[in-house]
């Protein structure tokens, strides 16, 4: 085991501990306000202080926690919902006109500026956690279209697909039954790749306030509300960044070191 | 040569027509009136309906779409609902923050991303490598909102020695670089660090390259093949994403830009979305996005100048 699948595994995982926990435990209620003792320092009580409305920043911590892993994995799900079918359709008929309508399709969702749209979308939908999804999970596609349609490709060229398609398999068949999973390995470390781009994409828009709304908690916004106390109690601002930080930190970890684990071509290389 | 550059200019005009199209139906979904946005909720129908008229809204949907384009493709962006000035001159404004931001910005994770990526290369494997990988790791999991937050907190709070927020224009020019320098920092490590890893990746795999061994096996010191051999022949992936990072901080410095209340265009853009400023979103956002795929097209016909066996695709 590489140091960074583990330490990438438990940063990673306690992310997902505090979000789950938090659905049966915090350690306040996340909505109780206390304006009495607002921006407490960190103490017996209050493990990570309080905000200025007097909300205990642990809880509301770990409900956040709930919010950006929500976003972020059904935004990857969207991504890799869409976007590994039309890989998989491209490749399957790579060099004609479906590879190409597709893969054009792909720069074009490229050159958009995504935080722009991500914005124009949640504008025009409404500042929600489902279209923070949407927008995010939009420009999840041609990532993932991108990425099956580059592993599919060489997989074609192999002998046993020729032998598939001598059998009478059909081009969908053979990239369900073969091209897909040997294509997973890949999926699966640009998965944790866009989960953890999706964290810090939920967190950018719930901070210009077009992601959760009040007052689901969200990492993005405790920041936003944190800046204007951010002289007087640093910590308000400090604890829900460290948050992100550490979160997608140990996804990029998890990521590097599941490709070394899982990429045979590397493990080639190292011998 | 010319029937790939036939090919692609055409693929380059259709990009831009859909991605037109795109922009201003994403922009029509925007709810809320712009001429009840200007007037008020208060404002009499009729007064609505003449604006409304004035400013071409009560034409149909594609009799909008096709004014807007041949408009904009006679030179002209538009004009403002809100400020009533050309949309060409709002955006040649914020142009004044925006450009010298991500100029800063990228010209701040050059150098730190070349020396760094350099040194990862040449000791790829070793102890200097991974600590430097480690340290990279680092800098792209920063939220650069949150990071900005902490520059600000010890330069500008603590230390005193640059502005927290604001620009003052370029009168003074000494004030306009000091109030840009900390939203550049905050740009351009998370980009630095992405920069140093594709660059290590690059020079790591040129180095495996025959003739980099043929350059070995002459003599040529390590050091000397990675510098003179290896690093011109790495740059090609390196410069794609110098090209894809220098439009992502000119639009997606936004939220940077709220951070530090600079006047730049993703500011501009945000603002006019709020205000319902249609036009200016709908011109602002093309010109983004046209200036993407310009930098690419011409990205691409510089490789395939360079290289002929990309021209076939």
């Amino acid at each position: 085991m590489r140091w960074t699948l583990i330490l990438g595994g438990i940063l990673a995982g306690l992310a997902m501990l505090a979000a789950a926990l938090s659905f049966l435990w915090t350690p306040h209620d996340v909505g109780q306000m206390a304006v009495a003792s607002k921006l407490q320092p960190l103490s017996g009580t209050y493990w990570l202080g309080t905000d200025h409305f007097g909300r205990d920043i642990l809880s509301m911590v770990m409900v956040g926690a709930r919010t950006s892993i929500a976003v972020a994995v059904v935004a990857v799900g969207i991504g890799m919902g869409f976007g590994v079918p039309l890989g998989l359709l491209a490749a399957a008929g790579r060099g004609g006109w479906v590879d190409e309508v597709i893969m054009r399709g792909n720069d074009l969702i490229f050159a958009f500026p995504s935080l722009v749209i991500a914005i124009l979308i949640t504008a025009a939908f409404g500042p929600s956690a489902v279209n923070a999804i949407i927008a995010i999970g939009i420009f999840n596609i041609p990532v993932f279209a991108r990425v099956t349609r580059g592993a599919a490709m060489p997989i074609w060229t192999l002998d046993y697909i020729r032998a598939a398609q001598v059998a009478g398999k059909g081009r969908l068949r053979i990239s369900l039954e073969h091209i897909l999973p040997n294509t997973l390995n890949l999926l699966i470390v640009q998965g944790t790749i866009q989960f953890s781009l999706g964290i810090l994409a939920e967190a950018g828009l719930s901070y210009v306030g077009l992601g959760a709304q009040p007052p689901t908690p969200s990492w993005g916004r405790m920041l936003a509300e944190a800046q204007t106390f951010v002289t007087i109690a640093p910590h308000v601002a400090i604890i829900p960044g460290l948050c992100i930080f550490a979160t997608v930190l140990g996804l990029n970890l998890l990521g590097d070191g599941l490709r070394d684990a899982l990429d045979p071509r590397l493990k080639v290389m190292q011998a | 040569m010319l029937p790939y550059l036939a090919r692609r200019m055409i693929s380059l005009a259709l990009s831009l027509l859909v991605a037109s199209l795109v922009i201003f139906l994403l922009v029509e979904m925007v709810p809320g009136d712009p001429a009840t946005f200007m007037l008020g909720t208060g404002a009499q129908p009729e007064t609505l309906a003449a604006l409304r008229a004035q400013l071409g809204l009560d034409q149909p949907l594609p009799v909008r779409y096709a004014s807007w384009l041949l408009q904009i493709l006679s030179g002209d962006l538009g004009q403002s609902f809100t400020y009533k000035t050309p949309v060409t001159g709002m955006i040649l404004d914020r142009m004044q923050v925006s450009l010298p931001l991500a100029l800063m910005a990228l010209a701040l994770a050059v150098l730190i991303a070349f020396p760094i990526g350099l040194f990862a290369a040449a000791r790829r494997g070793e102890a200097g490598d991974t600590a430097i990988m480690s340290v990279t790791q680092i800098g792209i999991a920063l939220p650069n909102f949150w990071f900005a937050m902490l520059l600000v907190l010890l330069f500008a709070v603590r230390l005193r020695w640059l502005p927290a927020g604001g620009f003052g224009g370029w009168d003074a020019p000494g004030a306009a670089l000091r109030s840009l320098l900390l939203p550049a920092v905050a740009l351009a490590l998370p980009q630095a660090a992405i920069l140093a890893r594709v660059l290590r990746s690059a020079l790591i795999e040129t180095m495996d390259q025959d003739y980099i061994r043929t350059a070995r096996a002459k003599g040529l010191s390590r050091g000397k093949t990675l510098r003179r051999h290896a690093l011109r022949n790495a740059l090609i992936p390196v410069l794609t994403i110098m090209g894809m990072q220098f439009s992502f901080l000119l639009a997606g410095a936004i939220i940077i830009e709220n951070v530090f209340y600079l006047p730049g265009l993703g500011r501009m853009i945000f603002q006019a979305i709020n205000q319902r400023d249609l036009i200016v979103v709908q011109s602002a956002v093309l010109v983004l996005v046209a200036a993407v795929i310009a930098v690419t097209f011409l990205v691409d016909l510089a490789y395939a100048a360079v290289d002929p066996r990309l021209r076939t695709r």
